[in-house]
């Protein structure tokens, strides 16, 4: 309860990490706020019926607030006058520019999360796929960086529930703003998922090694960080771990 | 969303561009064509006219064997294909059956052009009033493109918004040379544009644009003048497939004697993992192409047997060099030869 997770990925793609963590809290029964800024929401639905989870069943039974940033953003910049409610404006207004901030996304997930008296789901959770996108819509890293900070003092402590984000990330990047983004929030996670390519280069068994790194240091002064290394290889339903040079091609 | 890097004088790309569009109209697709450059009327004259069965049956038999065109095939999947990617087939006999083959030096009849619907966007033509989009502090002129785009989208029934609109058809949409000068843009000219995030912002559109409707889109960009290199990353990070084309003219690898016979190399930066946990990764990540006479081929990249005993030893440890620098992009494979220099 009350974690800070983050999902970083180096020259591959992390999204199963993504896939995998909203399949477990909804099978969980938590009640789960999603900020999809990059895929549609047929796409996570078609991943997650083969992870065995029912995206459409959940949302209309209340459990899974979803928010289609690509359907949202043509909403905002194509819609016509009359469909905008006031006093609801859109989750992704920073885009028409009027306010340089993402306080109307963090709203959103505010108002998501706060549990009515109906609700009987265990601690919220929010996801967020990803958040490098916010910045190359215009949102500076330190509007960025409020916003997660906003969401983890409401989500981790008020509400005690979890929030899980993902970003990208490269050692030879040149995007500076991302760069201080990530490292930003590699400081407060409490843990960190880092999925990497493999340094030496493509293969077809290993697709990549995943770093765990469970920030106990923040808990108790003089700790280390505890950092555990598997590689891993993604199938269609699931993803195989296994310890570093000993994936089933080689044994 | 199919995201090219054009090569430095842009015939390549250009190629590739003109491709995705013909096979558009062999298979009945509606065109939407932007471009800065050259009226989008002048590029539809120009496509490559579509070989018939027979003589390409005939032709690119010859070469199965030698050349492993089943290369080709999958290459024009990766760049035009949306949904998930089928495996790649390895029987050349197989190959005429996805896709078609064009003859490059005849161009496409406009009867042919006729039979389909299309639409075009040139800057230089449109009214210069202010989109009715809402403001998002765009550039004008990418905000005037969406804006044609969208509404050409909803009127043709693409996304399924009006039932009554007649069968579904696919729109392919091409946008070429992205970015450059002629469009307003000035993040080809320098390291810190004006507005840094125009064409990022362009994309994310572009993109919702894409996944509401019944449409694939091909952008060519002149990466190679894109200074600012976050941009790259992120615009890498927007689009589902990118791929670079990389050609010899003007460079050393001209002389090489690794690549006489290609004209230059094809990088495939990322592949799209849509509706799945998994992409469709072949084996080989090497490709290079070529641009015969009559076509323009994709194949894998055979590095040419060292057969002479005299080659001299500078020349040796240059495709030594050159073996590394194949591999070292996104592939670890041992192709060709291994330098063991004791």
């Amino acid at each position: 309860q009350g974690k800070f997770t983050l999902l970083r990925d180096t020259r591959t793609d992390g999204s199963f990490l993504v896939h995998h963590f909203l399949s477990f809290y909804l099978r969980a029964g938590c009640k789960v706020c999603f900020v999809a800024l990059l895929q549609s929401f047929s796409h996570y639905n078609i991943v997650a019926q083969k992870l065995g989870v029912n995206l459409t069943a959940a949302k209309e039974r209340g459990q899974l607030v979803f928010l289609e940033g690509l359907k949202s953003c043509l909403d905002l910049l194509f819609g016509e006058e009359e469909e905008e409610q006031p006093g609801q404006p859109s989750p992704l207004q920073f885009l028409s520019g009027s306010t340089s901030d993402l306080r109307a996304l963090f709203e959103f997930v505010r108002v998501s999360l706060t549990p009515s008296d109906s609700d009987s789901w265990k601690g919220p959770v929010l996801l967020v796929d990803d958040l490098s996108v916010l910045l190359s819509l215009g949102a500076t890293p330190v509007a960025v960086l409020d916003f997660i900070h906003y969401c983890r003092v409401s989500v981790c402590c008020q509400l005690e529930g979890n929030v899980v984000v993902l970003v990208h990330s490269s050692e030879a990047s040149e995007d500076e703003e991302n760069e201080l983004v990530v490292n930003s929030l590699c400081h407060h996670s409490d843990l960190i998922l880092w999925a990497e390519g493999l340094a030496t280069g493509f293969c077809k068994d290993v697709h990549g090694q995943m770093k765990i790194i469970k920030r106990v240091s923040l808990q108790q002064v003089g700790e280390q960080d505890l950092v555990q290394v598997y590689q891993y290889k993604i199938q269609d339903r699931n993803v195989t771990f296994f310890a570093r040079g000993l994936s089933a091609a080689v044994l | 969303l199919v995201f090219t890097e054009e090569d430095k004088y842009g015939l390549y790309s250009n190629l590739l561009f003109k491709y995705f569009l013909a096979e558009g109209v062999v298979c009945g697709h509606d065109l939407f064509v932007a471009s800065a450059k050259e009226h989008p009327d002048n590029i539809l004259k120009e496509l490559p006219a579509p070989l018939l069965d027979e003589t390409c049956g005939k032709e690119l038999g010859d070469e199965a064997a030698a050349a492993k065109s089943e290369e080709f095939q999958d290459s024009m999947k990766i760049a035009w294909r949306y949904q998930n990617l089928p495996k790649v087939e390895t029987s050349p006999t197989t190959f005429t059956k996805f896709g078609h083959y064009y003859d490059v030096s005849k161009k496409m009849s406009p009867e042919l052009l006729q039979s389909i619907k299309w639409h075009s966007f040139y800057p230089h033509e449109e009214l210069s009033s202010q989109p009715e989009m809402k403001a998002c502090n765009m550039n004008g002129v990418y905000a005037r493109l969406l804006q044609s785009l969208q509404r050409i989208i909803s009127q043709g029934g693409f996304d399924g918004s009006d039932p009554q609109k007649k069968p579904k058809n696919v729109l392919r949409i091409g946008v070429q040379s992205l970015g450059s000068l002629v469009w307003g843009d000035d993040v080809c000219c320098t390291d810190t544009p004006e507005d840094i995030h125009s064409l990022t912002k362009f994309l994310y559109v572009l993109r919702g644009l894409l996944r509401k409707s019944l449409s694939a889109c091909i952008i060519t960009v002149p990466a190679h003048l894109i200074q600012n290199k976050a941009i790259m990353e992120r615009v890498t990070n927007l689009s589902d497939v990118v791929v670079g084309l990389e050609s010899f003219i003007g460079s050393e690898r001209e002389t090489n004697p690794l690549y006489k016979d290609y004209h230059g190399l094809v990088h495939v930066h990322q592949i799209p993992r849509l509706n799945s946990l998994m992409c469709d990764v072949s084996d080989t990540k090497d490709l290079a192409f070529r641009l015969k006479r009559k076509l323009f081929t994709i194949e894998r990249l055979h590095l040419p047997p060292d057969l002479s005993d005299t080659v001299s030893r500078a020349s040796k440890q240059d495709l030594a060099g050159s073996a590394k620098l194949l591999s070292s992009g996104c592939g670890a494979m041992a192709m060709g030869k291994k330098h063991l220099d004791f």
